[in-house]
């Protein structure tokens, strides 16, 4: 475990002195959803672990934290003029899009890195929306459809990138939290937490946690899975149960 | 401390477990009713209005569509069971034309399907919802104008639409509906109840607003009667529609049926007494009214430049 981290972050420096380790702990592995749920904040803590031999580094360290929740395919449709008609014309789908994405740093993301590095380690909302494996079209960052799937899932605080979102309470130690909305989809969020220093990758660590649906909202949704039929049928009962409770209540005549 | 206590009261939220995502009890409890309350005047389900703004709320429009069926059925039973007591309703059309709209939706399903492979299903409903709303709401309000124009002009207003018969009654296989003082060939009432049911699966909707016109118009059925007659035929088939939407789609969020089908039963019920109140050719204008208000928002939304031209849509199916 220990020697594979090492591997990965020796592999990210690319030749840097590989004498950092990243240890991450998450404030909890599993979130439960009941039905007063409004949305919750994950809170991510990290430690810098330093080799003694390792010579000590001019910058300060730079800290990049991406959560990233369960996996979507979408299409993102944009209308234009037909005639005096604005109707669904060209569209783009995206294969594997994050249903949630925050990107917490401790400092501007263009002061961390260059554009290549950060393209090439997924840093920041633009260097994973323009990434050539999200979509099978070209265009990169110009493409308007990925621009508009940016924007829109912005508006919606699905996507949110927080320059300022990494706080060091000591020079090694830090934390950092998102703001998880309750439209994020229940699933498995990977947290992936980089390391660098004057723009090089130091050190790459990853954890998740799971958001599952718990108690009453858990027994309904397996309820409607796995037991279609009764369930609506039971809805069906339901509905004309009351309507006729409504009709007895309300009789005048 | 005290003020966030009160805000949490007055926004009860409740996470939907199919819909997976929270919402404000009371608003929703407020959609049912309102509603409720015009399906109640009008003996229409009331799906062609709930299912937009469920969507506009955020509900994934699998779930909208599905769900909203549960409100309906449950007001349009209190509706139902209402016309039986006071005998307005003609029980052996009603059963004409569940069958026919029974075959008819099955028809729709299928279309409707075939359409989503070809893409495009967006645009098709919308230009068929306003086709439909032009044409149902501009010939009711033509009517109802000319009707009120006659008035005026001193002459007494005719007490039943159907002196003479439009020939399609003549038909073969006639068939007797007392309650409905009409005979008339099964034929054309067959026909209506397949086009409902079809319309009604592609759209999403129950059709009651169509199938109302319709027995007014088409079919010169007494107002009294129209009412009770359409509620029976929408509890049915929105009934089957609730069931198969569960077995199918899975995307029946039963939370959300029991607040809209507690807003809703109040609101059909205030409905249902406002209704019996309004004079014919008020009820006739004030549906011409609502279907045309509706069509006027699909025109806006086809021919307005949009703010945001770019919509995402999650692949369906998990």
């Amino acid at each position: 475990m220990r020697a594979g981290l090492l591997g990965l972050a020796g592999l990210l420096a690319a030749g840097a002195a590989e004498a950092e380790t990243l240890v991450v702990s998450l404030s909890f592995s599993r979130l439960a959803v009941t039905s007063t749920y409004t949305g919750s904040s994950p809170a991510v803590f990290g430690a810098i672990e330093r080799d003694g031999q390792a010579a000590a580094r001019a910058g300060a360290y730079d800290i990049v934290v991406t959560i990233r929740g369960p996996r979507q395919s979408l299409t993102v449709r944009e209308k234009q003029a037909l005639g005096p008609l604005f109707v669904n014309r060209d569209q783009q789908k995206f294969g594997d899009v994050p249903s949630f994405l925050a990107v917490l740093a401790s400092r501007p993301l263009p002061e961390i890195a260059d554009p290549e590095t950060r393209a090439r380690l997924r840093l920041g909302l633009d260097a994973i929306v323009a990434a050539p494996g999200l979509t099978l079209a070209r265009g990169g960052a110009e493409d308007p459809f990925r621009e508009a799937l940016l924007r829109l899932r912005r508006a919606e605080r699905l996507f949110v990138e927080n320059e300022a979102g990494v706080r060091f309470l000591s020079p090694a130690v830090f934390r950092t939290g998102a703001a998880l909305p309750a439209t994020a989809p229940v699933g498995a969020y990977d947290v992936e937490v980089t390391l660098l220093a004057g723009g090089v990758p130091l050190a790459r660590e990853s954890a998740r946690f799971d958001l599952v649906k718990a108690g009453f909202e858990q027994q309904m949704a397996s309820f409607a899975r796995d037991w279609s039929l009764p369930y609506g049928l039971a809805t069906g009962v339901l509905a004309l149960l009351s309507g006729w409770l409504a009709s007895v209540i309300f009789r005048r005549d | 401390m005290r003020r966030s206590d009160n805000r949490v009261v007055l926004a009860v939220q409740f996470y939907l477990p199919i819909a997976e995502m929270p919402v404000s009890v009371l608003m929703l409890l407020g959609l049912g009713a309102a509603v409720g309350f015009i399906s109640g005047v009008f003996g229409i389900g009331g799906g062609f209005l709930m299912t937009p703004v469920l969507i506009v709320m955020g509900i994934p429009p699998a779930v909208a569509v599905a769900t909203q069926g549960a409100p309906i059925v449950a007001s349009s039973t209190t509706s139902v069971l209402a016309a039986l007591r006071r005998r307005a309703i003609d029980l052996r059309l009603g059963l004409v034309l569940v069958g026919g709209g029974l075959v008819g939706s099955a028809l729709g399903v299928w279309f409707f399907a075939a359409l989503r492979r070809a893409g495009q299903l967006d645009l098709f409903i919308t230009l068929a919802y306003v086709t439909l709303f032009t044409v149902v709401g501009g010939l009711m309000l033509v009517e109802v104008l000319r009707g009120l124009w006659a008035r005026r002009g001193g002459r007494a207003a005719p007490v039943r639409l159907g002196r003479d018969h439009p020939p399609y009654m003549g038909w073969p296989l006639r068939m007797r509906f007392p309650r409905s003082r009409l005979y008339a060939s099964v034929i054309p009432i067959l026909g209506l109840a397949l086009f409902v049911g079809f319309a009604g699966a592609v759209l999403g909707i129950g059709g009651g607003f169509i199938m109302v016109p319709a027995l007014l118009y088409l079919l010169r059925v007494p107002t009294g009667v129209v009412v009770g007659t359409s509620q029976f035929q929408i509890l049915w088939t929105t009934l089957v529609a609730l069931v198969l939407h569960a077995v199918q789609n899975q995307a029946v969020d039963i939370v959300l049926a029991v607040i809209l089908i507690a807003g809703g039963v109040f609101g059909a019920q205030f409905g249902a007494r406002a209704g019996r109140n309004l004079r014919a050719d008020t009820f006739r204008l004030l549906l011409a009214a609502l279907v045309l208000a509706v069509d006027l928002r699909f025109i806006l939304e086809l021919t307005l430049r949009p703010a945001e031209p770019f919509s995402i849509v999650v692949a369906e199916g998990r």
